[in-house]
């Protein structure tokens, strides 16, 4: 069964898509936007924002750490650098430049990562981004978002443009389901709970949100209802919603296309355990890496999937 | 508005070098930490560039847009950097020896966010001219005529960023964009052409596309003319290899203490005081 199907989810674009689109949508609304590049403006689709306005494109060639410290630099000039690459190159290879030339000097760039996920594919783990969330959410005062769909993807490009300050953006390679048609209230921080229920919640973001509301649908046929929340951002964390969640579900499932280590399941558990403790199990990629293949075999034999969230829920419930 | 650029005699110049020697020698002995010897082989081309002339900046208008920039990618000199700027006026000299101490805003290496007039935070060796090729390039976007200089430490250039920043400089023909390479000879743990010979810098530099120019950095008057000749060069990128000694100005003192490098180490209080005798006005 098709991603989103069980739902009743229309495919959409990839979220690199509709991120690419929307810069140049807002390239005119702001001229401050400069787009830096490690020549992969084909693949995180900085490329439509280029073609649009060629002299505030800048490609530096295939040289991440300067890529990222040359960023810095414009926006100490007062530009608006967006810097897109893999997530797995923009955070691992330049994590230093992005912590001395942007983060520590609280610069205004916004850092934007592709193909993250192991649903990128047949390329393989050495391009797969499972870890770069855990690292952005390492920099104090770094905004780190994860949209689920072209939609929410278009309003978290637009967000991180109005925002001042360091933002990372995580987008996708594989086409999603649409999740919001009729368009979002995306507000920096703050959770949509896109389907309510009273047995448990499960906190998604990413490839993973859809994948949570197909696991819904299939759970309220055995009379099981499940909230889910859309948590699009993971850095500020909306701890409003996570500790109402448990008060109101009192059981919590988190479910991301990341390491277990440091990700949101990591951010929503620490907030659990400080406020409000209730049993939590957690769908990710675990701890380790994964290998070449098609992407939904991956999801399969990685253990993102519809069944694996369910078998989470009932798992936490039972608990 | 900015007064007009004053252009300093090489004599002056030479006597407010000794000024910013002196300072760095009492603020990094107060301070019983720091990088004096890579504070001191720096002096001639930061006093060059605050008081001859080249760096138009304003202390009462730190963040004045079109400033030029000046960028210390070799952070833990940044003792000179803080005499120089307290020379120029944009703190009190008084605040030199709270360097490095809890509350002050002379930090062990720079840090943009609590010193106005500092252009960017370093301390992470190899990101400064990244940093300066990204301020230019705005700069020039908005028609500005500032003007970016960075000063690099030799034994940085085994950074393999900053040739990553060299080549984007030459592509974008950044004729605006100033690198100074501080050539003292020395890094942490020994002589920089034992350690990783980059040498020769010259001929590396004139085959990423720049403008070079070597000269002995430890003397006022071609350390002014290159910095002269650079600024007048405006189709591609310039660099001066300035050739200078670790520690000048109190070699006699760290040849008796058998160390001719003398990395990271402040000098004792008395040793301080031969120091400050050698340097007198």
């Amino acid at each position: 069964m098709a991603l989103g199907e069980l739902a009743g989810l229309k495919m959409g674009p990839a979220t690199r898509d509709a991120f690419g689109d929307a810069l140049k949508a807002l390239g005119s609304k702001y001229p401050d936007v400069v787009t830096v590049d490690g020549d992969v403006g084909n693949s995180t689709r900085t490329e439509v924002f280029a073609k649009a306005f060629p002299d505030r494109a800048f490609n530096v060639g295939i040289a991440e750490s300067n890529m990222v410290s040359v960023a810095g630099g414009l926006a100490a000039a007062g530009k608006t650098p967006v810097v897109a690459s893999f997530a797995c190159f923009l955070l691992c290879n330049a994590y230093d430049q992005i912590r001395m030339s942007i983060a520590f000097p609280d610069m205004n760039v916004k850092l934007v990562g592709s193909h993250s996920g192991i649903s990128i594919g047949e390329d393989g783990p050495s391009q797969m981004g499972i870890e770069d969330v855990a690292m952005a959410c390492t920099f104090p005062g770094m905004v780190v978002m994860v949209p689920a769909d072209g939609p929410s993807t278009t309003k978290a490009t637009e967000a991180m443009l109005e925002h001042k300050g360091p933002t990372y953006l995580r987008t996708g390679r594989a086409k999603t389901p649409i999740i919001y048609p009729d368009g979002c209230d995306f507000q920096i921080g703050k959770a949509i709970q896109v389907r309510d229920g009273k047995d448990a919640t499960i906190i998604a973001n990413g490839l993973m949100l859809p994948i949570a509301l197909d696991a819904a649908a299939a759970l309220e046929k055995e009379g099981i209802k499940v909230r889910v929340l859309d948590m699009h951002t993971v850095k500020p964390l909306d701890e409003a919603a996570i500790v109402k969640a448990a008060k109101e579900t009192g059981r919590i499932v988190v479910a991301e296309e990341h390491l277990m280590a440091g990700g949101l399941g990591s951010a929503v558990a620490t907030v659990l355990a400080r406020t409000t403790p209730v049993p939590v199990e957690f769908v990710n990629v675990g701890d380790t890496y994964a290998e070449s293949g098609d992407p939904e075999g991956l999801l399969q034999k990685y253990g993102l999937t519809t069944e694996t969230v369910a078998a989470a829920v009932k798992k936490v419930k039972n608990r | 508005m900015v007064a007009e650029r004053k252009k300093a005699s090489i004599a002056e110049l030479e006597a407010k070098a000794k000024v910013l020697r002196r300072h760095i020698i009492e603020m990094t002995t107060e301070a019983a930490s720091g990088h004096p010897t890579s504070s001191l082989s720096a002096v001639e081309v930061v006093t060059a560039l605050y008081f001859g002339g080249f760096l138009n900046v304003d202390p009462k208008q730190p963040h004045w847009p079109d400033r030029d920039r000046i960028i210390l990618s070799k952070g833990h000199a940044c003792p000179v950097l803080y005499s120089a700027m307290a020379e120029a006026g944009f703190f009190p000299t008084s605040l030199l020896l709270t360097l490095r101490k809890l509350g002050s805003v002379l930090e062990g290496h720079p840090n943009l966010k609590r010193l106005p007039g500092i252009e960017a935070s370093t301390g992470s060796l190899g990101q400064g001219l990244s940093i300066g090729v990204g301020q230019a390039l705005g700069l020039r976007m908005d028609k500005r005529s500032s003007h970016v200089f960075v000063i690099i430490g030799d034994g940085e250039m085994g950074e393999g960023q900053v040739w990553e920043a060299l080549a984007t400089a030459h592509k974008y023909k950044l004729g605006n964009l100033t690198a100074i390479i501080d050539q003292n000879g020395y890094q942490q743990t020994g002589a920089a052409k034992d350690v990783l010979d980059q040498t020769p810098f010259a001929d590396k530099l004139a085959a990423f596309g720049w403008h070079v120019q070597t000269i002995e950095g430890n003397k006022m008057a071609p350390v002014v003319e290159a910095l002269e000749k650079a600024t007048a060069i405006t189709d591609r990128p310039t660099a001066i290899v300035s050739q200078t000694q670790k520690g000048f100005g109190i070699l006699p003192i760290l040849e008796e203490e058998h160390d001719l490098n003398y990395h990271g180490k402040p000098l004792s209080k008395k040793l301080a005081e031969k120091a400050l005798a050698l340097l007198k006005g």
